[in-house]
């Protein structure tokens, strides 16, 4: 009984996945408004997640566009539609994209299909999260000082085939010109994979 | 037919890439007469990618010959490598997050500088030794609060009235000398100041006279006879020796002038005697002193600017600020146990200070923006005061009988005192200049320092 319990708990489905996923995207995005100074520190409140003291906005609209996005991704992720989650920071004053947040999702498509469930203890999934956590917050260190004040944006890849729900609209891939990439830890729910990159602006020589 | 049909795509695409978004043509733009448009949004090696794509395809036709799965892949290769996603679309939602509230700042500048290491940090109050550096014996040195009988000269030469001799005592090598002795029995001399080029000392004594000695052939140069009491109180002016006397009269001499011309004016604006005595470091106002609790201020012409009477005692502690024109500060005597600070311009009392003991006498620091004031009864001693916060930075004690003189070393570092106990005792109550404002400075300062362990205790006599 012990055993089949253990068992069921290290299978990972695909709704569950898509669960883990948009988990960590909500928890990525705010982690990155709050290191990057984007809004005020003192929305944020802390929260004990994946072992460590999150911040996590307590602004209300914030969370309204955030659980609203969480929701559609989730929806995207159970359907495999879902390719990449861009967070793009932009100058407030001249409007340029000076950081560009890129998570690349990458659906194993046996999980799609009738395939057996893969299996993966939790444990191992917080960790790789836990240690992709821990680099946006060291990623302050060497990401040049974001001077203006910003206001972020995110954008979604998604599969042509899917239908554009009525609140999203299309938008340009909006890149960063001379950008200097660093790729940062990945994780894998063996249903989703996550690659994390960030691209900034490189100063002017 | 292949050739035709891509040929002018291809050149077109070329000249896409000639003006790609690596082009700073922003600048430019204006001047061209032609639409180039808009290509932020325009993903141009996607472009070139699909058009290679079609013409490929078209060839492919045309041979009629299968791709391979090596060049399949490859394209897949090269798609990703530049980020191209062809089946993607770009989404966002419609309803954008709200902006960060107007006037926010990331705060993280301060993150960014945090590494430069904190500012440094100025200490509050440097550390004032409160123990004098030596002692000197200084017998029969008059107890009297009106006199005006210690005084230290650039040349590092310290002059000293004991009893009716005049002795002066090298700080530098410790030698002693005795200048001068007042002949009459029962006269003794009650003021003394060097003259601005150090080598001339003028002294008062108590049978009204004023005389100027040569202080390296311990000659008398000059006697200025106008008083008719004791002269308690001298300043040097450039040519000019100002003399303030128990009749209550500021004489002022010419010294360059014959004797019967050298008395240029004459104040009487005191009703009792005169006390204290200075001239300010630019030569432009005179401030006097006296037992009759005023407090006056002359201009060069020797017109009265101000005559005030706000202490409750005699006014002999006087002394210009070094670094403020115009700042005077003024002590009272046991009635009264004010410092003051005045404007001299406008006679405007700036601050007081109860320091609860009887003034003698004050000296500001010429380095550090700092007063240091001698007290008498009851604790004797010296309390260096910060201005214009007027905190105590120190208090020092050793005296034991009230501080009656006080004069500032060449260097501006030490001060020595004259006390009723009759010692002469020095401090180092200003500290090391920070920097050495002229190299004779420095010489002397290192000179006053090496015969410091030498002559601990000397006694003048």
């Amino acid at each position: 009984m012990a055993s089949q319990a253990v068992k069921s708990r290290n299978t990972i489905s695909l709704k569950g996945s898509a669960q883990i996923v948009s988990e960590f995207f909500n928890y990525a995005v705010n982690s990155i408004l709050y290191q990057r100074g984007i809004y005020p520190q003192e929305t944020f409140v802390q929260k004990k997640q994946y072992g460590l003291a999150m911040m996590v906005t307590k602004d209300d609209g914030l969370l309204a566009y955030l659980t609203n996005v969480a929701k559609q991704m989730t929806d995207w992720l159970e359907k495999g539609l879902l390719q990449r989650l861009v967070l793009v920071v932009t100058s407030a004053y001249s409007n340029e994209v000076l950081e560009r947040w890129t998570f690349e999702v990458q659906t194993d498509a046996a999980a799609l299909g009738d395939g057996p469930p893969p299996e993966k203890p939790e444990k191992e999934i917080t960790a790789e999260i836990q240690a992709i956590i821990r680099q946006i917050t060291a990623s302050v260190t060497f990401l040049p000082l974001l001077e203006d004040p910003c206001t972020f944006d995110l954008l979604v890849y998604t599969d042509t085939k899917s239908a554009v729900p009525e609140e999203w609209e299309e938008s340009d891939p909006r890149y960063i010109t001379n950008a200097t990439d660093v790729k940062l830890r990945s994780f894998t729910t063996k249903v989703h994979k996550v690659d994390t990159v960030v691209s900034y602006r490189t100063a002017d020589a | 037919m292949a050739d035709n049909q891509c040929s002018p795509l291809t050149q077109r695409e070329n000249s896409v890439r000639l003006f790609g978004p690596k082009t700073p043509g922003r600048a430019g733009r204006e001047k061209l007469d032609r639409f180039i448009p808009q290509r932020n949004g325009l993903d141009a090696e996607h472009g070139m990618f699909q058009l290679g794509q079609e013409n490929q395809g078209s060839a492919a036709s045309g041979d009629g010959s299968q791709t391979t799965p090596s060049k399949e892949e490859y394209k897949k290769l090269l798609a990703a490598s530049l980020n191209i996603h062809e089946q993607a679309r770009v989404l966002a939602f419609k309803h954008k997050a709200p902006a960060p509230p107007e006037g926010h700042d990331s705060g993280l500048a301060s993150l960014y500088s945090a590494n430069l290491g904190a500012a440094p940090s100025r200490k509050q109050f440097r550390h004032v030794p409160t123990t004098q550096e030596r002692i000197l014996d200084a017998p029969d040195l008059v107890d009297d609060y009106y006199l005006n009988l210690l005084d230290w000269s650039s040349n590092n030469v310290i002059a000293v009235a004991l009893g009716a001799t005049v002795y002066l005592w090298n700080a530098g090598t410790g030698s002693v000398e005795e200048l001068c002795t007042c002949k009459n029995e029962g006269d003794y001399v009650s003021s003394l100041q060097w003259a601005p080029d150090s080598s001339h000392l003028a002294i008062g004594t108590s049978d009204a006279k004023v005389q100027i000695w040569d202080a390296g052939r311990a000659k008398q140069v000059r006697e200025l006879c106008g008083h008719t009491n004791r002269v308690s109180a001298l300043s040097w002016n450039g040519s000019t020796l100002s003399s303030g006397g128990r009749d209550s009269v500021i004489c002022n001499w010419d010294v360059r002038k014959r004797k019967d011309e050298a008395l240029v004016a004459t104040l009487r604006t005191h009703d009792q005697e005169v006390c204290g005595l200075k001239w300010s470091p630019n030569g432009q106002q005179l401030a006097s002193g006296g037992n009759d609790n005023m407090l006056c201020i002359f201009d060069a012409n020797f017109q009265l600017q101000h005559k005030i009477a706000a202490h409750q005692a005699a006014v002999k502690a006087l002394a210009w600020c070094p670094f403020q024109s115009n700042l005077l500060a003024s002590g009272g005597g046991t009635a009264d146990r004010h410092i003051r600070f005045w404007n001299t311009l406008t006679g405007a009392q700036l601050n007081a200070i109860d320091t609860g003991s009887q003034v003698c006498a004050l000296q500001w620091s010429r380095h550090e923006r700092e007063i240091l004031s001698s007290h008498g009864y009851s604790k004797n001693q010296l309390v260096l005061w910060k201005y214009p916060t007027l905190a105590k930075a120190a208090e020092m004690t050793g005296h034991t009988a009230r501080v009656l003189h006080m004069a500032q070393s060449p260097d501006g570092a030490s001060v020595v005192t004259a006390g009723a106990d009759e010692t002469l005792r020095f401090w180092r109550a200003f500290g090391e200049p920070t920097t050495a404002s002229s190299k004779g400075e420095q010489k002397a300062a290192s000179a006053a320092g090496t015969s410091a362990s030498m002559l601990r205790s000397v006694s003048i006599r």
